[in-house]
């Protein structure tokens, strides 16, 4: 466990004074220049570490010291700890080593690697590169004798590619493809001689090197490959082991036809394509037991690039036979499944390089699988194949239909709570949008199934969703989409109820009256009654069923789960998806949608489930996306009167959702009107002014008994403002609206009111009030004023303080003012 | 496959090529990586000296530059300068695990249970892990992802490039965290973790050689354990 005494090791390594310190770096040159290497010298070198690694800043170390260090690490014979504590405490100090360490000298790859480490942490440059290639690439040319070649070498290479792959030469890359070939492709066969202790008295002897052997104990029946087991391994079966763990990053780096002489390798491919059929070896032909090396073609034509790619290519064929093999070990079982996956995506690499293997590869990707795809263990494995269906399959007139359905129709409603296939999965939908979006239907068809992933762990993957989310979207499937992200905190619990049955050893079947109270989601997730709702939840497409209906007896049966951190966590996650949803929707939608979401809007809007926070942040989502809604399609007000009126004629809405009320009035007031839609008639105008009238009219009926308002004073001043739109627009009205509003005076002088309004908010109404009977007195003027602004460009103007209607009618109200003074004067 | 089905193949590759011949010489792409970046060890646990959701890391060991310190934004920053803009980095790194650890455990519902020493197998077993991606600029250039293994209070994380076998990452994480728990008894009450690193490197050194991750069957491992063994015993 963390240890308070680590915390105060690390502050005192922080805090050290100077004076001590240089105490220190003395005492420890001191050891040094005796060779004392000791247990007090690692002792010091490690406290030594600890005080340069501990602070952000980083610490200078005396050149004499310095230069100590950097000489017991480059020294061959020093201890492996000593060089270990070197090579880290010079990577975490000042000055920078990088400059004045020599790599020319250095033979011992052990070492190299070491000091590789200092020289990789400190670089700054490219150039900084060029000694420690120039000395890697004179190690693998030279033909060291067996055990000298280096194992660290290779790592270091694939370090030193990353970052500047152009300062390997077209002769070192070559010298490398051959290389690798030969690790890949013919390391022995045989187990490496270990020395086993022998008897007491005969000492150390050598054993009889035996055949490598398979995971599962047959013996290895073809080349080796890291699925291949022994007692001890020789040195070229290591550099197997390194090669494959490279072979991807050097594939991606250099096997382009950009580096090579393309022409030259046409022509040599060209030729060897031609020789193919004399060259290759039957497939009856001897005993093995895997047909790599049996199918396997002379390759010895193909200039080095090329021949790496074939013998990579036969490798990773190898392999996934040899995964095939029930592994004796776990840990090998595991490697399996990494080997497959390494595997597939290699082929996946040669094959987008040189299209014709991808005849080669896919019977072999085919058979692979169809071997996995029944195994849920397998899982993971099966993305990088339905990459490779989904880049060759193409090319290979191969139907992929098959390969999505299993990966979109079963994982995510089986594997949902395996982090690492969720992100993996979520990856590859991101990494292919564009091609799933254009090309696999069934992709958008399973975004109920994909929104389990989210549903289940949203806070490592909502970034991911809001990238994907618009490509799931389509016309067809957008209401559908709406709704389940409304659902989704739902579809997070009924996840967890899933599992939690799951687990449950007897299933109880006992049969409730369904009179009786609400039972627990659990007992209800078992209930055949609710079995409809459930199923619905975790359908794994779209277009099965709809229970809007039976919604709200859902979010009761959930009710006990509104509170796990799991759906809380799932819950905050929709209001930004439900902005990524409409922001998209709008570039495509069309009248009919958006009347449709419209609806949902109002009807949704009390529909939720009772989280925390969760109406309220949702509702307002809905408000902000309303006017941009109901800018692009104005009609929509006509078209949807009759729920507009039942909505807005509800008093209680305004106490449930008042922000989504406000902006639904607001709506009404700016877009009802002959201007937008000609089907507006003067009795529609009548009916919602008569309905607002008469809310306003429910609201501000106070008595001196009642408790005082539960709205803000906005409510009051946008439905004031909306009647009086609506009166300009009919101007039979204007004598009940001007009416009205002069009674506003009463209501806010009122006990209740002032009680709860502050001056400013009661003051702003009756101005309100009194600048809209103003404005009223000249009809033409009002309807001039209160008209929709034709060029609103921005949805919110009429929040914009310097804009707004306020500010026009204050200037219209002092003007006439000015005109009744002038009129009097006259 | 049929022979003119590889004829039209081929002539498909030669207007390839043809369009490659216009240039003089394409440079070799830089992949889009597939090595881990750096590995670290840090609280997941509150931790008085620090601000709420802070994380102390313990350990880090970062393998190469970062590709925006040799050719980026940060290439002109001083060696300290970059020495600090790394820390910082890793630092948030820790500070994101942890928080998205402590969420995990929080909707798994899962008490912390506290193991002793001896006990780092069933503490190992128990450990959660994640994934996490790492969006490009937040904290490094480029986009990548982060492994994270929690064991009670302590996390070990791989930042891995974002094509990365994360099945071999996951293994090698695993097997890290459990030679480090061996080698520096880190669920007991001592501070080998900042005072052996050497430890820590010495196994990184072997299991993680420069941020490569390695194909190790049994076997491989196992000899390469020994050799940690007798590094251990000095």
């Amino acid at each position: 466990m963390y240890a308070a005494g680590t915390e105060s090791l690390i502050k005192q390594a922080r805090e050290i004074q100077e004076e001590e310190l240089q105490k220190f770096y003395g005492r420890i040159s001191k050891l040094l220049h005796i060779k004392d290497y000791g247990n007090e010298t690692v002792d010091s070198l490690q406290r030594l570490h600890l005080i340069v690694s501990a602070t952000k800043y980083g610490r200078t170390i005396p050149s004499d010291l310095h230069k100590k260090l950097q000489a017991l690490l480059c020294s061959p014979t020093s201890p492996e700890q000593l060089q270990v504590l070197c090579s880290c405490t010079l990577r975490e100090s000042l000055p920078l080593s990088i400059h004045s360490l020599q790599t020319e000298d250095l033979q011992d790859s052990r070492t190299i690697s070491y000091v590789a480490a200092v020289i990789l942490a400190q670089a700054g440059d490219r150039n900084d590169f060029t000694a420690l290639t120039n000395q890697l690439l004179k190690s693998l040319e030279s033909r060291q004798p067996e055990g000298q070649i280096s194992r660290h070498m290779l790592p270091v290479l694939s370090k030193v590619i990353s970052f500047s792959p152009e300062s390997l030469t077209e002769d070192h890359i070559n010298l490398v493809n051959r290389k690798l070939v030969d690790w890949l492709r013919y390391a022995s066969v045989q187990q490496g001689v270990s020395l086993s202790s022998g008897g007491f008295f005969t000492g150390p002897r050598a054993r009889q090197p035996g055949p490598m052997t398979e995971v599962d104990g047959a013996v290895a029946g073809d080349f080796f490959t890291v699925l291949c087991v022994g007692q001890s391994y020789t040195e070229d079966q290591w550099m197997n082991m390194y090669a494959f763990s490279m072979i991807r990053k050097w594939l991606l780096t250099y096997d382009t036809e950009g580096t090579g002489n393309a022409d030259a390798a046409h022509l040599k491919r060209m030729q060897y394509m031609l020789s193919l059929p004399q060259d290759d070896r039957s497939e009856v032909d001897g005993s093995v037991m895997s047909m790599v090396s049996a199918t396997s073609s002379s390759s010895r034509l193909l200039p080095p690039k090329e021949r790496l790619r074939e013998k990579a290519f036969e490798y990773c064929h190898r392999l996934i036979e040899q995964s095939d093999r029930k592994a004796v070990k776990k840990a090998d079982t595991e490697l399996q499944k990494a080997c497959l996956v390494e595997a597939v995506t290699v082929m996946d690499i040669i094959c987008k390089e040189d299209p014709s293997f991808v005849y080669r590869a896919f019977p072999c990707i085919k058979a692979l699988y169809g071997r996995l795809s029944g195994d849920l263990a397998f899982a993971c494995a099966l993305l990088p194949i339905a990459q490779f269906y989904l880049n060759h399959s193409e090319t290979a007139a191969v139907d992929s239909e098959v390969v999505f359905r299993q990966l979109f129709s079963r994982f995510p409603g089986e594997l949902f709570n395996e982090p690492l296939l969720a992100f993996k999965f979520v990856q590859f939908c991101r990494a292919n949008m564009g091609v799933l979006h254009e090309g696999v239907a069934l992709y958008r068809q399973s975004f109920p199934n994909l929104l389990k992933f989210l549903a289940w762990n949203s806070p490592a993957l909502i970034s991911d969703f809001v990238e994907l989310l618009p490509s799931l979207l389509a016309p067809e499937t957008a209401i559908e989409i709406l709704h389940s992200l409304l659902d989704l905190p739902c579809l997070a619990a009924a996840l967890d109820l899933q599992l939690r049955s799951a687990s449950l050893q007897t299933p109880e079947r006992t049969l409730w009256d369904q009179g009786a109270k609400v039972p627990s989601s659990l007992e209800a997730f078992r209930q055949p009654y609710y079995r409809g709702m459930f199923l619905y939840i975790l359908r794994p497409e779209a277009g099965s069923g709809d229970t809007i209906d039976r919604l709200s007896m859902l979010h009761n049966v959930l009710g006990d789960m509104s509170e796990s951190p799991r759906t809380v966590q799932c819950a905050q996650t929709v209001p930004v998806l439900l902005h990524v949803f409409f922001n998209t929707i709008v570039q495509f939608a069309d009248k009919k949608l958006i009347n449709q979401l419209v609806l949902i809007l109002l009807e949704r809007s009390s529909l939720l489930f009772n989280i925390h926070n969760y109406k309220t942040e949702v509702q307002r989502v809905f408000s902000s996306h309303l006017l941009v809604l109901c800018k692009l399609h104005p009609s929509l007000i006509v078209e949807q009167s009759r729920e507009l009126l039942d909505f807005t004629g509800t008093t209680a809405n305004i106490y449930s959702k008042e922000d989504l009320y406000t902006h639904v009035v607001w709506v009404i007031g700016e877009y009802l009107s002959v201007s937008h839609d000609a089907r507006c008639t003067v009795e529609q105008i009548t009916s919602f002014f008569e309905t607002l009238e008469a809310v306003l009219f429910e609201i501000t009926q106070v008595r001196q008994s009642a408790s005082p308002p539960r709205y803000s004073p906005r409510v009051i001043t946008v439905l004031m403002t909306t009647l009086a739109k609506l009166a300009s627009r009919s101007q039979d009205l204007i004598p009940r609206v001007s009416l009205f509003l002069s009674k506003m005076r009463s209501f806010a002088h009122s006990a209740p009111v002032t009680s709860c309004y502050s001056e400013e908010d009661l003051e702003e109404i009756l101005t309100r009030a009194h600048e809209l009977i103003n404005l009223l007195k000249l009809p033409s003027v009002a309807q001039f004023v209160l008209a929709p602004s034709a060029r609103g460009d921005s949805p919110r103007w009429h929040r914009d303080t310097n804009a707004s209607l306020p500010l026009s009618m204050k200037t219209l109200s002092s003007l006439l003012h000015k005109h009744s003074s002038l009129t009097q004067h006259f | 496959m049929k022979w003119h089905q590889k004829i039209k193949l081929l002539g498909k590759r030669r207007i390839k090529i043809g369009s490659f011949c216009l240039h003089e010489k394409s440079p070799a792409r830089a992949p889009e990586g597939t090595m881990v970046q750096c590995f670290l060890i840090h609280t997941l646990c509150p931790i008085g000296a620090l601000s709420a959701g802070g994380s102390r890391v313990l350990f880090s060991r970062v393998f190469g530059p970062e590709e925006a310190m040799l050719s980026g934004p940060d290439h002109d920053l001083s060696p300290e300068g970059r020495r600090l803009l790394q820390k910082e980095r890793l630092a948030v790194v820790a500070r994101q695990v942890q928080s998205a650890c402590g969420l995990w455990r929080e909707a798994a519902g899962r008490p912390a249970v506290e193991a002793v020493l001896g006990e780092e197998s069933a503490a190992l077993q128990e450990a959660e892990s994640g994934v996490l991606r790492l969006a490009a600029g937040d904290p490094f250039p480029r986009e990548g992802c982060v492994l994270w293994l929690a064991v009670q209070a302590l996390g070990f994380t791989l930042v891995c490039q974002s094509h990365e076998n994360l099945l071999l990452a996951e293994g090698t994480l695993r097997n890290l965290a459990r030679l480090c728990l061996d080698n520096l008894r880190l669920l007991g009450p001592g501070s080998e973790v900042v005072l052996k690193s050497d430890r820590i490197e010495a196994l990184l050194h072997r299991l993680l050689p420069h941020g490569q991750l390695l194909f190790l069957n049994h076997r491989f491992a196992q000899s390469l354990d020994k050799e940690l063994t007798a590094y251990m015993a000095k």
